[in-house]
Formats: C-alpha cells, structure tokens, sequence
C-alpha cells in the first residue's frame, strides 16, 4: 500500500483538467465547500429529502469539472471508520424496535445512522472534488486571501512539501524491513511496525530541526512577531 | 592585505552536551578566492560551518564558545545576525532539507523575501538566480519533482537570491552522477563568487580550489595548496585521508594545466 502511494508521484487527490471549476478562484471555492459541509451537518434529523437535493448539487459540479464518478468513488475509503460506527447505531440506541431483515434494530439508531451515513457521504464528497479540483498551492493561496494566519499556512504548506518526501522514507524503511524476511501480514512482526513508525518520528524530527536551520541560514527570523513571517 | 571575508580567530565550540568539536580554529578566506575544507568525518567541519552564520556559538546562544568570527570585518554577534546570513551563504548537503517551498519560485523567493525584497526587485532577484544555475524553465515545479541534480542547483539559487559575497557549499558532488558532478563544477567556476568548499571528494577540490584546509580533530591542521596538500602523503593519511583508487593529483595537475580550461574537458 505504501508502495502504491509514493508510485502515485503526482498529488493523491487533485485531478488535473481545464473546466471551469478547475479555473475558478480557490477561495470561491473554499468558502462554498465550506457553506455545503455547513448546510448538509444543519439538517435536522428525520428529514431525508434535502439530501437529494445536495446530491444533485454535488453530481452537477461533478459533471462540470468532468471528474469521472469512479475517481471520486475510490477515495470514498477515507470514510470508512464512519461507516463502521454508523453501523453499531442502529443496535445499540434504545428505543422503539422494528424488524429489519430478520434482526431487531433500534428505529431511532436505524434513523440517526442512516442521516450520519449521508452527511458524512456529501461531506466527504465535497471536499474531496474541493481537492480534486484545487492544486495544493492554490487551495493554501485561497486561504491566505482568506485571511487564515499566516503560520497555520505555513504549517500546511510544510505538510504538503514533505508528505512524498516522508513517504518516501516510509517506503524505503518497508523495503529494507521485507528484504531481511520481514512479513507484515504476521502478527508476530507487528512489534516491528511500531518500531518503524517510532523510527520514522524521530527521522522526520530531525528533518524538521535540519529544515529550521536552512530557514535561519536564509534570514528567516525564528520568533513569532511582527515582521517575521515570510510572507 | 585587504580584509578577509571571512576572519575566524582562535574559534572554540562545545555543544551543550559537553562534546567539544573545536579547540580554536583559524581560517581566513579572501575575496575571490575557492578553498577547500578537508577532513575526516567528525572533524567539525559541520560545527565550523554553523559557526560562519552564526547559527551555533556565541551569537545564538547555545553551547560553550571562545573566538570570534568576522565577515568582511563586521563582527557574527546577535546584532549582525540578518546582515551575516546575507552576506554568508550556506548550501546544505540534502537539498531536501533546503527546499521547503511548494514551488522553485517560493523557495528561491524565500531568502530575499526575509531580506524585505518585494515586486519587481523580489522577481529579478529571483529570476536572475534561476538563471545563474540553469533551472529558470523549472520555476514553477515543486522542488520534490526534480532530479537530485537539479535540487542541488535549485538549493543553490535559493543562496544566491541573497547575493552573499562568500558561498558554503557542503559536499557539494554527494549523490550526484557524474555528468551533474561536471556540471556542478562549470556552474560554480562560472559563478566566480568566494567559495568555502566542505568536501570529501578530493578530486573536486583538486579541480575548482586552489587552495585547501584541512580541518581535523577541532584544528586546522594544513592549509595550502590543493595541489601541495594532496600531495603530501604522510600529512593525508595522519588525518584519514585518502585519494581514489587510481587518481595522481600530480598528473592530473599537469595535465589540466595543457588543457587550461575546466569547460573543455
């Protein structure tokens, strides 16, 4: 799995094309991700109808940018661990019980997982053509014009520089470990998973200390204060 | 003499550890020339280089030090710190750790942006640098999508936005092939800057210094040129140095010396 994300050189999530959503100013785009997430969490539970609605919404910005569905489908998987706890809902809320292919359910569970399931569908669907249509450094220049804080910017302009570059690391350190008979699938081994990860910590924060010290070569001036952000 | 850019006096370093990595280092480096800094692993020759941008010693504060370090006369303190990184230029060896922008633009942008460069001034610094190492058709890459060759020009440019008037180049040729190897060496003989070479790679300092140091246990312990100093066998292998297999610097010298110029080879 590693493998296949470092293989992926190019950005995980963004879908290069030419459409007009793809042309349109980031910050737009921002803030209208944002009003959709708000929308779709402020809807009351038990009404089900104004999720067709968002749905179309989403399905027509779909179709301008020419995302195929499927590419957006296939990164649905972050969603999972939602989907796993909106399942236990409907058998441990009290309340009424109904019948539901020959198991009893709560009708309440039933409902709360069923609009939790949606709401975390579009949510996640929003952001992910938000990615899917924003180069990383236009997405960080959008919240720049948004007026986020410098720093918290800066911040993720880092994490979107060294995400490959610590992946990298990753897939290296995997390659060694398999190369001397290392099997992830073993439970045995796992030990040695967390082991990498503490490895890669303590890597990645020295990285980070060596990375201050370029900074400081190049002038940057390392408290907090006025004039001493780089932007 | 004319003043040195760079005047280190009797330079001392403990890390607050403890460990001590230099037991007062004097080196003068003056303008227009390229020296070579020599020596074993562990010699301090990392510690000696953080020391000229005041990045460790007295100026920042941490560890124990004795000495002083001057660039072009003016005194590395706190106070001279913004002007010191200015006029001193460190290359780092991972181009990784160097290049933290998103984009090359960004990353070359980031030094005279601290500088207070904006407009017009920030774009030609930027423009003019790029161009001094090659790399201004890969402006608007993210630096994680070049060569390692590339990368290492592109650390580069990143210092000469700030037109230092001394560049530390540290082990310049590692992990490079050896054409980006060559290239690199065309690229710094044309840059015709004050260059402070950090290298193992011995055979470089023989092509572009004229002149080399040899740092080892926390002194200087020969200083001379490169020619003389690689010549010089019982001194090369009392510090753990050693030539590659094959090379003669001798021979080498002389015959550069028939070929005269470095960009025909």
């Amino acid at each position: 799995m590693w493998s296949e994300l470092v293989g992926a050189n190019h950005s995980l999530l963004h879908y290069s094309g030419h459409s007009p959503l793809h042309r349109a100013p980031s910050h737009w785009k921002i803030v209208a991700t944002v009003a959709f997430v708000i929308a779709v969490v402020a809807t009351p539970t038990g009404i089900f109808w104004p999720y067709a609605g968002y749905l179309a919404v989403l399905a027509a910005a779909t179709f301008i940018a020419r995302i195929p569905p499927a590419y957006l489908a296939r990164r649905l998987v972050v969603e999972v661990p939602v989907v796993v706890f909106a399942a236990w809902l409907p058998f441990i809320s009290t309340g009424e019980r109904v019948t539901l292919l020959g198991l009893s359910v709560s009708r309440e569970g039933l409902l709360a997982a069923g609009a939790l399931l949606a709401k975390a569908t579009l949510g996640v669907l929003a952001a992910l053509l938000l990615a899917a249509t924003t180069d990383i450094r236009d997405l960080l220049a959008g919240l720049t014009r948004l007026r986020l804080p410098g720093p918290l910017v800066e911040i993720m302009g880092f994490m979107a520089r060294y995400v490959e570059v610590i992946l990298g690391d990753l897939a290296r350190m995997r390659i060694s470990l398999v190369a001397r008979g290392f099997n992830p699938r073993s439970p045995r081994h796992w030990p040695v998973v967390a082991q990498s990860l503490g490895a890669l910590f303590v890597r990645s924060y020295e990285r980070g200390e060596r990375v201050h010290v370029a900074m400081l070569s190049r002038g940057y001036a390392s408290s907090f204060g006025p004039g001493s952000s780089p932007r | 003499m004319s003043t040195p850019i760079l005047d280190v006096r009797g330079l001392a370093y403990a890390y607050p550890d403890g460990h001590q990595a230099l037991f007062g280092v004097d080196l003068h480096v003056h303008q227009g020339e390229r020296v070579a800094l020599l020596g074993p692993n562990g010699a301090g020759k990392t510690t000696l280089v953080l020391h000229l941008n005041g990045i460790l010693g007295a100026a920042a504060g941490s560890g124990s030090s004795a000495g002083t370090v001057a660039i072009s006369g003016m005194p590395v303190t706190r106070a001279t710190l913004p002007d010191v990184r200015r006029r001193v230029g460190v290359v780092f060896q991972d181009p990784d750790d160097q290049l933290f922008m998103p984009t090359v633009r960004d990353d070359v942008a980031f030094g005279p942006r601290n500088l207070g460069l904006r407009g017009d001034a920030l774009t030609d610094r930027i423009d003019a640098a790029l161009a001094k190492v090659g790399m201004t058709p890969y402006a608007d890459r993210p630096p994680h999508h070049l060569s390692f060759g590339q990368r290492r020009r592109v650390a580069i440019a990143t210092v000469l936005a700030m037109e230092p008037e001394i560049l530390v180049l540290d082990e310049p040729s590692s992990n490079l092939d050896p054409a980006a190897r060559r290239e690199l060496a065309e690229l710094l003989v044309e840059l015709d800057l004050t260059l402070l070479m950090v290298t193992h790679d011995l055979p470089y300092a023989l092509q572009l210094c004229e002149r080399s140091v040899i740092l080892s246990d926390g002194v200087i312990a020969a200083d001379g040129p490169t020619l003389e100093v690689l010549g010089d066998q019982a001194l090369m292998a009392s510090h753990r140095l050693e030539l590659p297999f094959g090379f003669d610097p001798a021979h080498t010298a002389r015959s550069a010396h028939s070929d005269r110029s470095l960009g025909h080879q």
